[in-house]
């Protein structure tokens, strides 16, 4: 699909993994993709409040046989971390992590800057993988997040910065 | 009443309902696995405020499935949100039962806001719960125990003196999705 759009990459790749499950907190770069989520039959969408609360509905869900993922922007990251490591760490439970990165090239909102820089070093002092692809890569990489996240019982990251949002194919 | 008491006749109720029950961090826990263990209880070791949210996400997850999920006062207003998506989602599957003892029980019982004037019954109506329970006596909590929505038990300041879970985090979710979640890869 060369003509697919940034969100579109993403999204097929989510549904090459079989993601049915997914929590969003919204960031105005994850727009077309909550839309696109919400749409699909064959996901259950729960929007909501704070990203914490995303990863323990997730991990329910996860010991309901689910498949899930988390949308969310990259400050949810900070909200998040207790649950990803004495939830997610401790029992092993798995979850893709689609996060908008922001903070980088292309920023206008200074208050993005602080986490955006410390995200990805958040991200290895966690243990968690990340992968960080252009829109041409993404759909296979986003399908790849999954597998290894179930494979390795383990959180991983798809970081998806400004740049990446802006891209056309 | 209790929290052990009350904690004692959810137990039962859960069993007999074929309920997956959801434990909350600390005693509460420690209280549910000394008086009804089962395979279908999770104990939740860490990340306090998640009890409800992971209740809720096994609810969603298994519409044909019993979920109850027992939380405390201070966990709930830790993760005050958690009502209004319960509200939002409204499954009828879904039971989150909160133990109101006014106080962080595990820690030394230092006195939280419902002790004072936050009214947690009130805030899930307030947060769109469709059905919001109070329950004081060990016959109300047998009969609200039907319900869906949020059900606030009062309970007394006060931890049993219970062992703790001798059970790994490992063990406890490996049973616990032998059930369920019987086909899925990593059970």
């Amino acid at each position: 699909m060369m003509d697919a759009s940034p969100s579109e990459a993403v999204f097929m790749g989510m549904k090459r993994a079989g993601v049915d499950f997914v929590v969003s907190v919204p960031c105005v770069n994850l727009r077309e993709l909550i839309r696109l989520v919400d749409a699909d039959p064959e996901m259950e969408h729960v929007p909501v409040t704070r990203e914490e609360e995303g990863v323990g509905i997730s991990a329910g869900a996860y010991m309901g046989g689910r498949r899930t993922a988390l949308l969310m922007q990259n400050s949810g990251l900070g909200n998040s971390i207790n649950a990803l490591a004495s939830l997610n760490g401790l029992y092993k439970i798995p979850l893709l992590m689609i996060i908008s990165h922001r903070g980088g090239e292309g920023e206008t909102i200074a208050g993005q800057v602080p986490m955006g820089r410390l995200t990805p070093r958040l991200l290895d002092a966690m243990g968690i993988p990340r992968f960080s692809p252009v829109p041409q890569e993404a759909e296979e990489v986003v399908a790849g997040a999954w597998n290894l996240a179930q494979a390795g019982r383990t959180p991983v990251a798809v970081l998806l910065d400004i740049v990446f949002w802006r891209s056309l194919r | 009443m209790k929290r052990i008491e009350a904690i004692s006749i959810i137990a039962r109720e859960a069993d007999s309902q074929g309920a997956l029950l959801v434990g909350n961090i600390g005693y509460p826990s420690r209280e549910l696995f000394a008086v009804g263990d089962r395979a279908s209880n999770f104990y939740m070791l860490g990340s306090m405020g998640l009890a409800s949210s992971i209740g809720l996400g096994l609810a969603l997850a298994l519409p044909k499935w019993r979920v109850i999920a027992i939380d405390g006062d201070g966990a709930v207003l830790m993760n005050l949100g958690t009502l209004a998506t319960l509200a939002d989602q409204d499954p009828d599957n879904y039971l989150l039962i909160i133990l109101d003892n006014g106080c962080y029980g595990s820690t030394g019982s230092q006195p939280t806001c419902t002790s004072r004037r936050a009214d947690l019954a009130k805030l899930a109506v307030g947060a769109g719960v469709s059905e919001v329970k109070v329950a004081a006596t060990a016959g109300e909590v047998r009969s609200d125990m039907a319900k869906k929505g949020v059900l606030v038990v009062k309970v007394e300041i006060g931890n049993a003196d219970v062992p703790v879970i001798e059970l790994s985090s490992e063990e406890i979710i490996e049973r616990f999705m032998a059930r369920s979640a019987p086909s899925s890869p990593s059970s």
